[in-house]
């Protein structure tokens, strides 16, 4: 295993996990909020919201993402939709992880006794003003440590991303292991992967000490 | 002056108010008593506006009010539930402080002062950075009642506010209850205890079961 050849393939395996990255950033950006507002209208008493949503979530986790992303960059332009490769796996991991997190959401928001509300509410609380200050705060300190789980998840799941042909992480490996003949490009993506997780996983502690106050 | 007058309120079928009229004087402590099952949460919940009357008049110093209506700029009822509800992610100052500050529009020196003085009232100068998980029975219950005045409300609930206390706080409570009288507080007291309304109030009205099917 030359250190050579390590520094030459660095800056392509690099420039994959940069493509993971950020596909990893903005699927939370975009689902943790779809997560918190669908698992809002799973709660809702109007009841065609949640039918609707409760299809949505069914059809998220009943099939593979695998098999959604592919649906979304091969299958709707058959029907006339054309994603660019990058906005597909958005799309695609966004509506997925949404789903998910929208399940975490509504058990954590089951989770919260009738009382705070009614606390709130004989105090003069809005319906938002609930939500914001009393329930969120106690739903993100339940939920955290299964949100995080997701979040590691995500970090994994992105490399399916290479089934409609981006250039991730794990493409970046695959491809310079197949010209090379040379396991260390697999390798080396196997410790990237795990060094991500491990930041990952220290930042999810921290954040989840900071918000303990029991 | 608080009224309810003629106030209805069934479970689907089971009728548990029939006609209920409350009258809470000024600056007096009226006692709701009767044994459990009998309504008197239900009643509490429906001057608090936590449950919809079937009918009935609220009247409060003479003028109808609708105790659900959260617009209005006055707070008429203040409530200590009977398991206090705190907020258990906020402290102690900012359970007291939420409603004053989001509310009231109050600036965060306002709520804090006036957080700091109703704790020293209630005898927790030192608990105010606390967590509700952190305080005792009696301590909870102190903390929900200065939650509640940081409202100014005209009346004050309290449901079952023994109940959830080491019987050797009885007397405390009935204690604090008749300091708040003093101060000019118009209070409703709901207990199944009668002599502890007998201790504290100065009116005592009973209720009893109205449906058989309610006794156990
Ligand atoms: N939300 C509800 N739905 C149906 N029945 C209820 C509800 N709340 C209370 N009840 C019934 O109403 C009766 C009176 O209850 P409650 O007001 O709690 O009595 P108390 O406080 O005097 O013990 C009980 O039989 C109780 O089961
Ligand atoms: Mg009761």
């Amino acid at each position: 295993m030359s250190l050579n050849y390590i520094s030459e393939i660095l800056p392509s395996l690099f420039q994959g996990a940069g493509l993971t990255l950020q596909l990893f950033f903005w699927t939370l950006i975009g689902s943790l909020p779809l997560g918190l507002l669908v698992s809002l209208g799973l709660n809702s008493k109007i009841k065609p919201i949640k039918w609707i949503l409760d299809i949505y979530v069914w059809l998220m986790r009943g099939t593979p993402l695998l098999l959604q992303l592919i649906f979304v960059f091969y299958g709707l332009p058959l029907i006339g939709v054309v994603f660019e490769r990058y906005d597909a796996a958005i799309f695609a991991f966004i509506l997925n992880y949404g789903a998910y997190f929208a399940e975490i959401f509504r058990g954590g928001l089951q989770s919260i006794d009738k009382g705070q509300y009614e606390g709130a509410k004989v105090l003069r609380l809005s319906y938002f003003q609930t939500i914001r200050k009393v329930v969120i705060p106690q739903v993100f300190r339940i939920v955290l440590p299964s949100v995080g789980n997701e979040v590691i998840n995500l970090v994994k799941d992105s490399s399916l991303v290479y089934v409609i042909g981006l250039g991730d992480l794990l493409r970046a490996g695959n491809i310079a292991t197949s010209r090379d003949v040379s396991l260390v490009p697999l390798l080396l993506v196997a410790v990237i992967y795990l060094v991500m997780i491990a930041v990952l996983t220290y930042i999810l502690r921290k954040v989840e000490k900071r918000y303990s106050y029991k | 002056m608080l009224e309810v007058k003629n106030l209805k309120k069934s479970f689907g079928s089971r009728v548990i108010l029939d006609d209920v009229n409350v009258t809470v004087k000024d600056r007096e402590i009226l006692s709701i008593v009767g044994p459990s099952g009998a309504g008197k949460t239900t009643l509490l919940r429906c001057i608090a506006g936590l449950e919809t009357a079937d009918s009935g008049e609220f009247l409060i110093d003479g003028v109808a009010f609708d105790p659900a209506a959260s617009d209005t700029s006055e707070s008429v009822i203040g409530v200590v539930f009977q398991d206090f509800n705190l907020f258990p992610h906020l402290t102690v100052f900012e359970n007291i402080m939420l409603a004053p500050t989001m509310v009231l529009k109050n600036t965060k020196s306002e709520a804090q002062d006036e957080a700091k003085t109703l704790l020293n009232n209630l005898g927790l100068d030192d608990k105010g950075e606390l967590y509700p998980h952190q305080l005792s029975g009696g301590q909870k219950q102190r903390v929900a009642l200065a939650r509640a005045l940081a409202m100014h409300p005209k009346i004050l609930c309290y449901d079952e506010p023994t109940s959830a206390l080491d019987p050797n706080l009885r007397r405390e409570v009935e204690k604090l209850i008749l300091k708040l009288k003093q101060d000019g507080m118009t209070q409703l007291v709901v207990t199944h205890d009668m002599e502890f309304a007998k201790m504290i109030a100065d009116d005592i009205l009973e209720v009893n079961y109205l449906d058989n099917s309610n006794q156990k």
